[in-house]
Protein backbone atom coordinates (compact mmCIF):
# COMPACT_ATOMS: atom_id res chain seq x y z
CA UNK A 1 0.00 0.00 0.00
CA UNK A 2 2.71 2.42 0.91
CA UNK A 3 4.73 1.85 -2.22
CA UNK A 4 1.71 3.13 -4.04
CA UNK A 5 1.48 5.85 -1.41
CA UNK A 6 4.52 7.39 -3.04
CA UNK A 7 2.80 7.66 -6.41
CA UNK A 8 2.66 11.34 -7.29
CA UNK A 9 4.98 12.30 -4.44
CA UNK A 10 7.37 15.12 -5.20
CA UNK A 11 10.59 14.80 -3.22
CA UNK A 12 12.35 17.80 -4.78
CA UNK A 13 13.69 20.11 -2.18
CA UNK A 14 15.51 23.46 -2.23
CA UNK A 15 17.41 23.74 1.05
CA UNK A 16 21.13 24.44 1.39
CA UNK A 17 23.49 21.52 1.29
CA UNK A 18 24.54 22.15 4.89
CA UNK A 19 20.92 21.94 6.06
CA UNK A 20 20.30 18.78 4.08
CA UNK A 21 23.50 17.20 5.37
CA UNK A 22 22.59 17.97 8.98
CA UNK A 23 19.12 16.52 8.44
CA UNK A 24 20.56 13.43 6.79
CA UNK A 25 22.91 12.96 9.74
CA UNK A 26 19.91 12.81 12.09
CA UNK A 27 18.23 10.28 9.80
CA UNK A 28 21.39 8.19 9.59
CA UNK A 29 21.65 8.21 13.38
CA UNK A 30 18.11 6.70 13.40
CA UNK A 31 16.73 9.74 15.24
CA UNK A 32 12.98 10.20 14.86
CA UNK A 33 11.91 13.40 13.14
CA UNK A 34 9.07 15.07 15.03
CA UNK A 35 6.47 17.51 13.63
CA UNK A 36 8.07 20.67 14.98
CA UNK A 37 11.60 19.74 13.87
CA UNK A 38 13.17 21.48 10.90
CA UNK A 39 12.85 19.28 7.83
CA UNK A 40 13.39 19.64 4.10
CA UNK A 41 10.30 20.72 2.22
CA UNK A 42 10.57 17.66 -0.03
CA UNK A 43 10.55 15.38 3.03
CA UNK A 44 7.44 17.09 4.37
CA UNK A 45 5.70 16.99 0.98
CA UNK A 46 6.56 13.34 0.41
CA UNK A 47 5.19 12.38 3.82
CA UNK A 48 2.00 14.41 3.46
CA UNK A 49 1.40 12.68 0.15
CA UNK A 50 2.24 9.23 1.40
CA UNK A 51 0.43 9.38 4.76
CA UNK A 52 -2.58 11.05 3.15
CA UNK A 53 -2.77 8.39 0.45
CA UNK A 54 -2.32 5.70 3.04
CA UNK A 55 -5.23 7.19 5.03
CA UNK A 56 -7.38 7.38 1.90
CA UNK A 57 -6.62 3.72 1.21
CA UNK A 58 -7.99 2.81 4.61
CA UNK A 59 -11.14 4.85 4.08
CA UNK A 60 -11.83 3.73 0.52
CA UNK A 61 -10.91 0.22 1.63
CA UNK A 62 -13.94 0.23 3.92
CA UNK A 63 -16.19 0.10 0.85
CA UNK A 64 -15.34 -3.26 -0.78
CA UNK A 65 -15.53 -5.05 2.56
CA UNK A 66 -18.49 -3.00 3.73
CA UNK A 67 -20.23 -4.43 0.67
CA UNK A 68 -20.52 -7.76 2.53
CA UNK A 69 -21.39 -6.65 6.08
CA UNK A 70 -25.10 -6.89 5.35
CA UNK A 71 -24.72 -10.34 3.78
CA UNK A 72 -22.18 -12.02 6.07
CA UNK A 73 -23.37 -15.63 6.34
CA UNK A 74 -23.27 -16.00 10.14
CA UNK A 75 -23.64 -13.64 13.07
CA UNK A 76 -20.09 -14.33 14.20
CA UNK A 77 -18.74 -13.39 10.76
CA UNK A 78 -21.00 -10.37 10.59
CA UNK A 79 -19.68 -9.06 13.91
CA UNK A 80 -16.07 -9.80 12.98
CA UNK A 81 -16.40 -8.05 9.62
CA UNK A 82 -18.06 -5.02 11.15
CA UNK A 83 -15.27 -4.79 13.69
CA UNK A 84 -12.68 -5.16 10.96
CA UNK A 85 -14.13 -2.45 8.76
CA UNK A 86 -14.39 -0.26 11.83
CA UNK A 87 -10.68 -0.89 12.48
CA UNK A 88 -9.90 0.31 8.95
CA UNK A 89 -11.78 3.52 9.69
CA UNK A 90 -9.77 3.87 12.89
CA UNK A 91 -6.53 3.45 10.91
CA UNK A 92 -7.71 6.22 8.60
CA UNK A 93 -8.28 8.41 11.61
CA UNK A 94 -4.79 7.87 13.11
CA UNK A 95 -3.17 8.41 9.73
CA UNK A 96 -5.05 11.62 8.99
CA UNK A 97 -3.99 12.80 12.44
CA UNK A 98 -0.36 11.91 11.70
CA UNK A 99 -0.55 13.85 8.42
CA UNK A 100 -2.19 16.80 10.19
CA UNK A 101 0.95 17.19 12.32
CA UNK A 102 2.64 18.24 9.06
CA UNK A 103 0.29 21.17 8.57
CA UNK A 104 -2.44 19.80 6.33
CA UNK A 105 -6.06 19.36 7.45
CA UNK A 106 -8.24 16.28 7.13
CA UNK A 107 -10.77 18.28 5.13
CA UNK A 108 -8.08 19.37 2.65
CA UNK A 109 -6.94 15.78 2.22
CA UNK A 110 -10.54 14.63 1.77
CA UNK A 111 -11.17 17.27 -0.88
CA UNK A 112 -8.04 16.07 -2.73
CA UNK A 113 -9.30 12.50 -2.68
CA UNK A 114 -12.74 13.47 -3.93
CA UNK A 115 -11.26 15.67 -6.66
CA UNK A 116 -9.12 12.75 -7.86
CA UNK A 117 -5.86 14.57 -7.01
CA UNK A 118 -4.82 12.12 -4.31
CA UNK A 119 -4.62 8.38 -4.91
CA UNK A 120 -5.43 5.36 -2.83
CA UNK A 121 -4.30 1.78 -3.20
CA UNK A 122 -5.26 0.35 -6.60
CA UNK A 123 -6.48 -2.86 -4.97
CA UNK A 124 -9.70 -1.24 -3.79
CA UNK A 125 -10.79 -0.59 -7.35
CA UNK A 126 -11.59 -4.27 -7.74
CA UNK A 127 -15.08 -5.45 -6.78
CA UNK A 128 -15.94 -7.92 -4.01
CA UNK A 129 -18.15 -10.47 -5.71
CA UNK A 130 -18.59 -13.30 -3.22
CA UNK A 131 -18.19 -13.95 0.49
CA UNK A 132 -14.84 -15.62 -0.24
CA UNK A 133 -13.53 -12.23 -1.31
CA UNK A 134 -13.76 -11.17 2.31
CA UNK A 135 -11.50 -14.04 3.33
CA UNK A 136 -9.15 -13.35 0.45
CA UNK A 137 -8.88 -9.65 1.19
CA UNK A 138 -7.97 -10.40 4.78
CA UNK A 139 -5.46 -13.04 3.79
CA UNK A 140 -3.83 -11.44 0.73
CA UNK A 141 -4.57 -7.73 0.83
CA UNK A 142 -3.99 -7.31 4.55
CA UNK A 143 -1.08 -9.73 4.25
CA UNK A 144 0.52 -7.54 1.57
CA UNK A 145 -0.27 -4.43 3.59
CA UNK A 146 1.58 -5.92 6.57
CA UNK A 147 4.66 -6.63 4.46
CA UNK A 148 4.59 -3.00 3.40
CA UNK A 149 3.81 -1.59 6.79
CA UNK A 150 6.06 -3.46 9.21
CA UNK A 151 9.09 -1.52 7.93
CA UNK A 152 7.05 1.68 8.32
CA UNK A 153 7.02 1.14 12.09
CA UNK A 154 10.67 2.22 11.79
CA UNK A 155 9.95 5.13 9.45
CA UNK A 156 12.01 8.21 10.27
CA UNK A 157 8.92 10.37 10.88
CA UNK A 158 7.82 9.76 14.49
CA UNK A 159 4.02 10.20 14.29
CA UNK A 160 3.78 7.94 11.24
CA UNK A 161 6.00 5.27 12.76
CA UNK A 162 4.00 5.26 16.00
CA UNK A 163 0.63 5.07 14.20
CA UNK A 164 1.95 2.13 12.20
CA UNK A 165 2.81 0.09 15.29
CA UNK A 166 -0.83 -0.07 16.33
CA UNK A 167 -2.07 -0.47 12.78
CA UNK A 168 0.24 -3.41 12.17
CA UNK A 169 -1.03 -5.23 15.24
CA UNK A 170 -4.59 -4.91 14.02
CA UNK A 171 -3.71 -5.78 10.42
CA UNK A 172 -1.99 -8.91 11.56
CA UNK A 173 -5.15 -9.95 13.37
CA UNK A 174 -7.17 -9.23 10.21
CA UNK A 175 -4.81 -11.29 8.14
CA UNK A 176 -5.21 -14.31 10.41
CA UNK A 177 -8.96 -13.82 10.46
CA UNK A 178 -9.05 -13.72 6.65
CA UNK A 179 -6.98 -16.88 6.43
CA UNK A 180 -9.31 -18.57 8.87
CA UNK A 181 -12.29 -17.67 6.66
CA UNK A 182 -10.44 -19.28 3.74
CA UNK A 183 -9.60 -22.36 5.77
CA UNK A 184 -13.25 -22.77 6.76
CA UNK A 185 -14.35 -22.42 3.13
CA UNK A 186 -11.72 -24.88 1.92
CA UNK A 187 -12.85 -27.44 4.48
CA UNK A 188 -16.49 -26.85 3.56
CA UNK A 189 -18.69 -27.87 0.63
CA UNK A 190 -17.54 -28.12 -2.98
CA UNK A 191 -19.32 -24.83 -3.69
CA UNK A 192 -17.47 -23.11 -0.85
CA UNK A 193 -14.13 -24.42 -2.01
CA UNK A 194 -14.85 -23.29 -5.57
CA UNK A 195 -15.76 -19.87 -4.22
CA UNK A 196 -12.41 -19.72 -2.40
CA UNK A 197 -10.42 -20.67 -5.51
CA UNK A 198 -12.31 -18.17 -7.63
CA UNK A 199 -11.55 -15.40 -5.15
CA UNK A 200 -7.85 -16.29 -5.10
CA UNK A 201 -7.83 -16.31 -8.92
CA UNK A 202 -9.22 -12.79 -9.00
CA UNK A 203 -7.21 -11.22 -6.13
CA UNK A 204 -3.77 -12.78 -6.58
CA UNK A 205 -2.37 -10.52 -9.29
CA UNK A 206 -3.90 -7.29 -7.96
CA UNK A 207 -2.34 -8.18 -4.58
CA UNK A 208 1.11 -8.46 -6.15
CA UNK A 209 0.54 -5.09 -7.78
CA UNK A 210 -0.05 -3.53 -4.37
CA UNK A 211 3.73 -3.37 -3.90
CA UNK A 212 4.01 -0.95 -6.78
CA UNK A 213 6.08 -1.02 -9.98
CA UNK A 214 9.33 -2.97 -10.36
CA UNK A 215 12.29 -1.22 -8.74
CA UNK A 216 13.68 -0.19 -12.12
CA UNK A 217 10.48 1.72 -12.84
CA UNK A 218 9.94 3.13 -9.35
CA UNK A 219 10.93 6.78 -9.54
CA UNK A 220 10.77 7.85 -5.90
CA UNK A 221 12.57 4.99 -4.28
CA UNK A 222 16.06 6.40 -3.95
CA UNK A 223 15.28 9.65 -2.10
CA UNK A 224 12.67 7.97 0.10
CA UNK A 225 15.14 5.25 1.01
CA UNK A 226 17.78 7.82 1.94
CA UNK A 227 15.27 9.63 4.15
CA UNK A 228 14.21 6.29 5.65
CA UNK A 229 10.61 6.84 4.73
CA UNK A 230 10.98 3.63 2.82
CA UNK A 231 13.28 0.85 3.89
CA UNK A 232 12.84 -1.95 1.38
CA UNK A 233 12.29 -1.81 -2.34
CA UNK A 234 9.00 -2.78 -4.00
CA UNK A 235 10.47 -5.97 -5.46
CA UNK A 236 12.04 -7.04 -2.16
CA UNK A 237 8.71 -6.71 -0.37
CA UNK A 238 6.78 -8.40 -3.16
CA UNK A 239 9.17 -11.34 -3.05
CA UNK A 240 8.79 -11.64 0.73
CA UNK A 241 5.03 -11.67 0.33
CA UNK A 242 5.08 -14.35 -2.36
CA UNK A 243 7.44 -16.55 -0.38
CA UNK A 244 5.18 -16.33 2.66
CA UNK A 245 1.91 -16.76 0.78
CA UNK A 246 2.49 -19.62 -1.67
CA UNK A 247 2.89 -22.24 1.10
CA UNK A 248 -0.28 -20.86 2.74
CA UNK A 249 -2.20 -21.42 -0.49
CA UNK A 250 -0.80 -24.96 -0.65
CA UNK A 251 -2.02 -25.65 2.86
CA UNK A 252 -5.50 -24.51 1.84
CA UNK A 253 -5.38 -26.79 -1.17
CA UNK A 254 -5.76 -23.80 -3.50
CA UNK A 255 -3.75 -23.07 -6.59
CA UNK A 256 -2.05 -19.73 -7.16
CA UNK A 257 -3.13 -18.60 -10.66
CA UNK A 258 0.38 -18.26 -12.06
CA UNK A 259 1.42 -21.13 -14.36
CA UNK A 260 4.98 -19.77 -14.45
CA UNK A 261 5.38 -19.82 -10.66
CA UNK A 262 8.27 -22.07 -9.62
CA UNK A 263 10.78 -22.55 -6.84
CA UNK A 264 14.11 -20.99 -7.74
CA UNK A 265 17.16 -21.79 -5.64
CA UNK A 266 18.92 -18.69 -6.89
CA UNK A 267 16.44 -16.21 -5.42
CA UNK A 268 16.88 -14.39 -2.12
CA UNK A 269 20.65 -14.49 -2.30
CA UNK A 270 20.77 -18.23 -2.78
CA UNK A 271 18.25 -19.10 -0.05
CA UNK A 272 15.65 -19.85 -2.68
CA UNK A 273 12.23 -18.40 -3.33
CA UNK A 274 9.23 -18.54 -5.63
CA UNK A 275 9.84 -16.92 -8.98
CA UNK A 276 6.63 -15.43 -10.32
CA UNK A 277 5.40 -14.96 -13.89
CA UNK A 278 4.99 -11.60 -15.61
CA UNK A 279 2.78 -9.04 -13.90
CA UNK A 280 0.37 -7.18 -16.19
CA UNK A 281 1.62 -3.65 -15.61
CA UNK A 282 -0.73 -2.26 -18.22
CA UNK A 283 -3.60 -3.34 -16.01
CA UNK A 284 -1.88 -1.81 -12.97
CA UNK A 285 -1.42 1.61 -14.57
CA UNK A 286 -4.89 1.49 -16.08
CA UNK A 287 -6.38 0.96 -12.62
CA UNK A 288 -4.11 3.56 -10.98
CA UNK A 289 -5.15 6.08 -13.63
CA UNK A 290 -8.85 5.53 -13.03
CA UNK A 291 -9.93 2.73 -15.34
CA UNK A 292 -10.49 -0.09 -12.88
CA UNK A 293 -13.95 -1.62 -12.63
CA UNK A 294 -14.76 0.22 -9.43
CA UNK A 295 -12.75 3.49 -9.52
CA UNK A 296 -15.70 5.70 -10.36
CA UNK A 297 -18.06 3.91 -7.99
CA UNK A 298 -15.62 4.17 -5.09
CA UNK A 299 -15.16 7.90 -5.47
CA UNK A 300 -18.87 8.39 -6.12
CA UNK A 301 -19.66 6.56 -2.87
CA UNK A 302 -17.20 8.70 -0.90
CA UNK A 303 -18.54 11.87 -2.52
CA UNK A 304 -22.10 10.92 -1.74
CA UNK A 305 -21.27 10.26 1.93
CA UNK A 306 -19.38 13.57 2.13
CA UNK A 307 -22.09 15.61 0.39
CA UNK A 308 -25.02 13.91 2.11
CA UNK A 309 -23.29 14.51 5.42
CA UNK A 310 -22.59 18.20 4.83
CA UNK A 311 -25.73 19.37 6.61
CA UNK A 312 -24.82 17.22 9.64
CA UNK A 313 -21.34 18.70 9.89
CA UNK A 314 -22.71 22.22 9.44
CA UNK A 315 -25.33 21.62 12.13
CA UNK A 316 -22.70 20.34 14.56
CA UNK A 317 -20.62 23.50 14.04
CA UNK A 318 -23.69 25.76 14.29
CA UNK A 319 -24.75 24.09 17.51
CA UNK A 320 -21.27 24.37 19.00
CA UNK A 321 -21.22 28.08 18.13
CA UNK A 322 -24.64 28.59 19.72
CA UNK A 323 -23.53 26.82 22.89
CA UNK A 324 -20.37 28.86 23.10
CA UNK A 325 -22.36 32.08 22.62
CA UNK A 326 -24.85 31.08 25.32
CA UNK A 327 -22.00 30.29 27.67
CA UNK A 328 -20.46 33.70 27.10
CA UNK A 329 -23.85 35.39 27.57
CA UNK A 330 -24.37 33.56 30.86
CA UNK A 331 -21.00 34.57 32.29
CA UNK B 1 -40.85 -18.23 27.05
CA UNK B 2 -38.18 -18.44 24.36
CA UNK B 3 -40.37 -16.31 22.10
CA UNK B 4 -40.12 -13.40 24.49
CA UNK B 5 -36.33 -13.57 24.22
CA UNK B 6 -36.61 -13.80 20.45
CA UNK B 7 -38.59 -10.55 20.38
CA UNK B 8 -35.78 -8.64 22.04
CA UNK B 9 -33.08 -10.53 20.10
CA UNK B 10 -34.81 -9.64 16.83
CA UNK B 11 -35.04 -5.99 17.92
CA UNK B 12 -31.30 -5.94 18.53
CA UNK B 13 -30.32 -7.80 15.37
CA UNK B 14 -32.57 -5.77 13.08
CA UNK B 15 -31.44 -2.46 14.53
CA UNK B 16 -27.81 -3.61 14.55
CA UNK B 17 -28.14 -4.56 10.91
CA UNK B 18 -29.70 -1.21 10.05
CA UNK B 19 -26.81 0.61 11.74
CA UNK B 20 -24.30 -1.58 9.94
CA UNK B 21 -25.72 -0.32 6.63
CA UNK B 22 -24.14 3.05 7.45
CA UNK B 23 -20.61 1.69 7.71
CA UNK B 24 -18.42 3.57 5.23
CA UNK B 25 -21.17 6.04 4.33
CA UNK B 26 -21.51 8.17 7.48
CA UNK B 27 -21.37 11.98 7.51
CA UNK B 28 -17.93 11.96 9.16
CA UNK B 29 -15.21 9.48 9.96
CA UNK B 30 -15.99 9.56 13.69
CA UNK B 31 -19.50 8.33 12.90
CA UNK B 32 -18.10 5.65 10.61
CA UNK B 33 -16.57 4.32 13.82
CA UNK B 34 -19.43 5.07 16.23
CA UNK B 35 -22.26 3.53 14.20
CA UNK B 36 -20.57 0.13 13.78
CA UNK B 37 -19.71 0.28 17.46
CA UNK B 38 -23.35 0.48 18.41
CA UNK B 39 -24.20 -2.13 15.77
CA UNK B 40 -21.65 -4.48 17.31
CA UNK B 41 -23.12 -4.01 20.78
CA UNK B 42 -26.59 -4.81 19.51
CA UNK B 43 -25.54 -7.82 17.45
CA UNK B 44 -23.60 -9.10 20.44
CA UNK B 45 -26.71 -8.90 22.61
CA UNK B 46 -28.80 -10.54 19.89
CA UNK B 47 -26.37 -13.46 19.69
CA UNK B 48 -26.54 -14.07 23.43
CA UNK B 49 -30.32 -13.95 23.43
CA UNK B 50 -30.69 -16.18 20.37
CA UNK B 51 -28.43 -18.77 21.91
CA UNK B 52 -30.46 -18.72 25.12
CA UNK B 53 -33.79 -18.75 23.25
CA UNK B 54 -32.66 -21.74 21.20
CA UNK B 55 -31.57 -23.55 24.33
CA UNK B 56 -34.92 -22.96 26.07
CA UNK B 57 -36.81 -23.94 22.94
CA UNK B 58 -34.92 -27.23 22.93
CA UNK B 59 -35.15 -27.99 19.20
CA UNK B 60 -31.46 -27.63 18.56
CA UNK B 61 -31.69 -24.26 16.84
CA UNK B 62 -28.65 -22.04 17.32
CA UNK B 63 -28.12 -18.31 16.78
CA UNK B 64 -27.63 -18.62 13.04
CA UNK B 65 -30.66 -20.87 12.53
CA UNK B 66 -32.75 -18.25 14.26
CA UNK B 67 -31.21 -15.26 12.51
CA UNK B 68 -30.87 -16.66 9.00
CA UNK B 69 -33.59 -19.24 8.55
CA UNK B 70 -36.76 -17.48 9.68
CA UNK B 71 -38.79 -15.34 7.29
CA UNK B 72 -40.37 -11.97 7.93
CA UNK B 73 -43.59 -13.42 9.34
CA UNK B 74 -41.51 -15.22 11.95
CA UNK B 75 -39.44 -12.20 12.96
CA UNK B 76 -40.80 -10.69 16.15
CA UNK B 77 -39.05 -7.30 16.26
CA UNK B 78 -40.99 -4.13 16.89
CA UNK B 79 -41.70 -1.87 13.92
CA UNK B 80 -39.45 0.98 15.10
CA UNK B 81 -36.18 -0.91 14.58
CA UNK B 82 -36.97 -2.08 11.05
CA UNK B 83 -37.58 1.43 9.76
CA UNK B 84 -35.10 2.21 6.97
CA UNK B 85 -32.18 4.42 8.00
CA UNK B 86 -33.41 7.54 6.23
CA UNK B 87 -31.10 10.46 6.91
CA UNK B 88 -28.74 10.81 9.87
CA UNK B 89 -31.44 12.61 11.88
CA UNK B 90 -33.83 9.69 11.45
CA UNK B 91 -31.15 7.18 12.40
CA UNK B 92 -30.20 9.05 15.55
CA UNK B 93 -33.80 9.57 16.63
CA UNK B 94 -34.62 5.88 16.11
CA UNK B 95 -31.56 5.02 18.19
CA UNK B 96 -32.55 7.37 20.99
CA UNK B 97 -36.12 6.04 21.07
CA UNK B 98 -34.94 2.44 21.26
CA UNK B 99 -32.12 3.13 23.68
CA UNK B 100 -34.31 5.11 26.05
CA UNK B 101 -36.53 2.04 26.30
CA UNK B 102 -33.78 -0.56 26.55
CA UNK B 103 -31.68 1.16 29.18
CA UNK B 104 -34.24 0.87 32.02
CA UNK B 105 -35.28 -2.50 30.58
CA UNK B 106 -31.78 -3.97 30.93
CA UNK B 107 -31.26 -2.37 34.32
CA UNK B 108 -34.43 -4.09 35.52
CA UNK B 109 -33.46 -7.34 33.76
CA UNK B 110 -30.32 -7.45 35.86
CA UNK B 111 -32.65 -8.98 38.45
CA UNK B 112 -33.91 -11.67 36.04
CA UNK B 113 -34.57 -15.15 37.37
CA UNK B 114 -32.63 -16.46 34.36
CA UNK B 115 -28.85 -16.48 34.86
CA UNK B 116 -28.05 -15.97 31.19
CA UNK B 117 -30.46 -13.06 30.82
CA UNK B 118 -28.98 -11.53 33.95
CA UNK B 119 -25.51 -11.74 32.47
CA UNK B 120 -26.56 -10.22 29.18
CA UNK B 121 -28.50 -7.45 30.95
CA UNK B 122 -25.53 -6.30 33.00
CA UNK B 123 -23.40 -5.78 29.92
CA UNK B 124 -26.17 -4.44 27.70
CA UNK B 125 -27.27 -1.80 30.24
CA UNK B 126 -23.82 -0.22 30.16
CA UNK B 127 -23.67 -0.29 26.38
CA UNK B 128 -27.09 1.18 25.84
CA UNK B 129 -26.41 4.02 28.29
CA UNK B 130 -23.66 5.04 25.88
CA UNK B 131 -26.02 4.72 22.90
CA UNK B 132 -28.48 7.10 24.58
CA UNK B 133 -25.71 9.57 25.25
CA UNK B 134 -24.40 9.41 21.71
CA UNK B 135 -27.79 9.55 19.97
CA UNK B 136 -29.18 12.07 22.47
CA UNK B 137 -26.27 14.44 21.86
CA UNK B 138 -26.86 14.22 18.13
CA UNK B 139 -30.60 14.83 18.48
CA UNK B 140 -29.76 17.96 20.48
CA UNK B 141 -27.08 19.13 18.02
CA UNK B 142 -29.31 18.62 15.02
CA UNK B 143 -32.46 19.95 16.66
CA UNK B 144 -30.59 23.04 17.80
CA UNK B 145 -28.21 23.35 14.84
CA UNK B 146 -29.14 24.94 11.53
CA UNK B 147 -32.57 25.57 10.08
CA UNK B 148 -32.14 22.56 7.81
CA UNK B 149 -31.05 20.21 10.58
CA UNK B 150 -33.91 21.34 12.82
CA UNK B 151 -36.41 20.68 10.03
CA UNK B 152 -34.91 17.23 9.39
CA UNK B 153 -34.98 16.41 13.09
CA UNK B 154 -38.61 17.50 13.42
CA UNK B 155 -39.44 15.37 10.41
CA UNK B 156 -37.70 12.38 12.00
CA UNK B 157 -39.85 12.79 15.12
CA UNK B 158 -42.98 13.09 13.01
CA UNK B 159 -42.04 9.94 11.08
CA UNK B 160 -41.00 7.75 14.03
CA UNK B 161 -43.14 8.72 16.97
CA UNK B 162 -45.96 6.45 15.80
CA UNK B 163 -43.70 3.43 16.36
CA UNK B 164 -42.82 4.30 19.96
CA UNK B 165 -45.99 2.94 21.59
CA UNK B 166 -45.26 -0.65 20.58
CA UNK B 167 -42.11 -0.67 22.70
CA UNK B 168 -44.21 -0.73 25.86
CA UNK B 169 -46.62 -3.47 24.76
CA UNK B 170 -46.16 -6.95 26.11
CA UNK B 171 -47.14 -9.80 23.82
CA UNK B 172 -48.55 -13.01 25.26
CA UNK B 173 -45.05 -14.51 25.21
CA UNK B 174 -43.63 -11.44 26.93
CA UNK B 175 -46.29 -11.59 29.63
CA UNK B 176 -45.36 -15.19 30.36
CA UNK B 177 -41.69 -14.23 30.67
CA UNK B 178 -42.63 -11.29 32.88
CA UNK B 179 -44.74 -13.49 35.13
CA UNK B 180 -41.79 -15.87 35.51
CA UNK B 181 -39.49 -12.97 36.39
CA UNK B 182 -37.27 -13.63 33.35
CA UNK B 183 -37.88 -10.22 31.76
CA UNK B 184 -39.17 -6.96 33.23
CA UNK B 185 -42.62 -5.61 32.47
CA UNK B 186 -42.36 -3.38 29.42
CA UNK B 187 -45.02 -0.89 30.49
CA UNK B 188 -42.86 -0.06 33.51
CA UNK B 189 -40.25 1.55 31.27
CA UNK B 190 -42.68 4.25 30.20
CA UNK B 191 -41.91 6.84 32.89
CA UNK B 192 -38.16 6.66 32.37
CA UNK B 193 -38.57 6.80 28.59
CA UNK B 194 -40.80 9.88 28.86
CA UNK B 195 -38.27 11.52 31.17
CA UNK B 196 -35.26 10.91 28.90
CA UNK B 197 -37.05 11.86 25.69
CA UNK B 198 -38.55 14.94 27.36
CA UNK B 199 -35.15 16.05 28.62
CA UNK B 200 -33.44 15.62 25.24
CA UNK B 201 -36.31 17.26 23.35
CA UNK B 202 -36.26 20.36 25.56
CA UNK B 203 -32.59 20.89 24.77
CA UNK B 204 -33.11 20.06 21.11
CA UNK B 205 -36.03 22.45 20.78
CA UNK B 206 -38.31 19.59 19.70
CA UNK B 207 -41.87 18.91 20.75
CA UNK B 208 -43.12 15.49 21.81
CA UNK B 209 -46.09 14.84 19.52
CA UNK B 210 -49.45 14.22 21.13
CA UNK B 211 -52.47 12.27 20.00
CA UNK B 212 -50.45 10.14 17.56
CA UNK B 213 -52.01 6.83 16.51
CA UNK B 214 -49.55 4.16 17.56
CA UNK B 215 -48.71 1.48 15.02
CA UNK B 216 -48.23 -2.06 16.24
CA UNK B 217 -47.94 -5.61 14.92
CA UNK B 218 -44.25 -6.53 14.93
CA UNK B 219 -44.57 -8.93 17.86
CA UNK B 220 -47.15 -10.89 15.82
CA UNK B 221 -44.88 -10.91 12.76
CA UNK B 222 -46.96 -8.21 11.07
CA UNK B 223 -44.29 -5.91 9.69
CA UNK B 224 -43.97 -3.11 7.17
CA UNK B 225 -42.64 -3.92 3.71
CA UNK B 226 -39.02 -2.97 4.37
CA UNK B 227 -38.14 -5.83 6.71
CA UNK B 228 -38.57 -8.47 4.00
CA UNK B 229 -35.98 -6.76 1.82
CA UNK B 230 -33.60 -6.40 4.70
CA UNK B 231 -33.88 -10.10 5.56
CA UNK B 232 -33.60 -11.14 1.91
CA UNK B 233 -30.25 -9.39 1.75
CA UNK B 234 -29.05 -10.46 5.17
CA UNK B 235 -29.95 -14.13 4.67
CA UNK B 236 -28.99 -14.49 1.00
CA UNK B 237 -25.62 -16.24 1.38
CA UNK B 238 -26.62 -18.41 4.31
CA UNK B 239 -29.77 -19.59 2.49
CA UNK B 240 -27.93 -20.26 -0.77
CA UNK B 241 -25.77 -22.79 1.08
CA UNK B 242 -28.01 -24.52 3.63
CA UNK B 243 -26.06 -26.57 6.13
CA UNK B 244 -22.72 -24.98 5.23
CA UNK B 245 -20.32 -23.96 7.98
CA UNK B 246 -18.83 -20.46 7.71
Amino acid sequence: MYSQGLIGADGRTGETEAFLAAFQARIDAEEKIEPKDAMPEGYRRTLVRQIGQHAHSEIVGMLPEGNWITRAPSLKRKAALLAKVQDEGGHGLYLYSAAETLGVTRDEMTEELLAGKAKYSSIFNYPTLTWADIGTIGWLVDGAAIMNQIPLCRCSFGPYARAMIRICKEESFHQRQGYEIMLTLCRGTEAQKAMAQDALDRWWWPSLMMFGPHDAESSHTEQSMAWKIKRFSNDELRQKFIDATVPQADYLGLKVPDPAMRWDEALNGGKGGYRHGAIDWDEFWRVVKGEGVMNRDRIAARKKAWEDGAWVREAALAHAAKRAARKVAAE
Amino acid sequence: MHEALLEIADDCLVLGHRLSEWCGHAPMLEEDLALPNMALDLIGVARGLYARAGEIEGKGRGEDDLAYFRGEREFRNCLLVERPNGDFAATMLRQLYFGAFMEPFWRAAAASTDDVVRGIAGKAAKEVAYHIRHAGEWVIRLGDGTEESAARMAHAVEAHHRYSGELFESSRAARAAEAAGVLPRRSEMRAEWDRVIGMVFVEAGLTVPEGVFMQTGGRAGLHGEDLGHMLAEMQSVARAHPGAVW
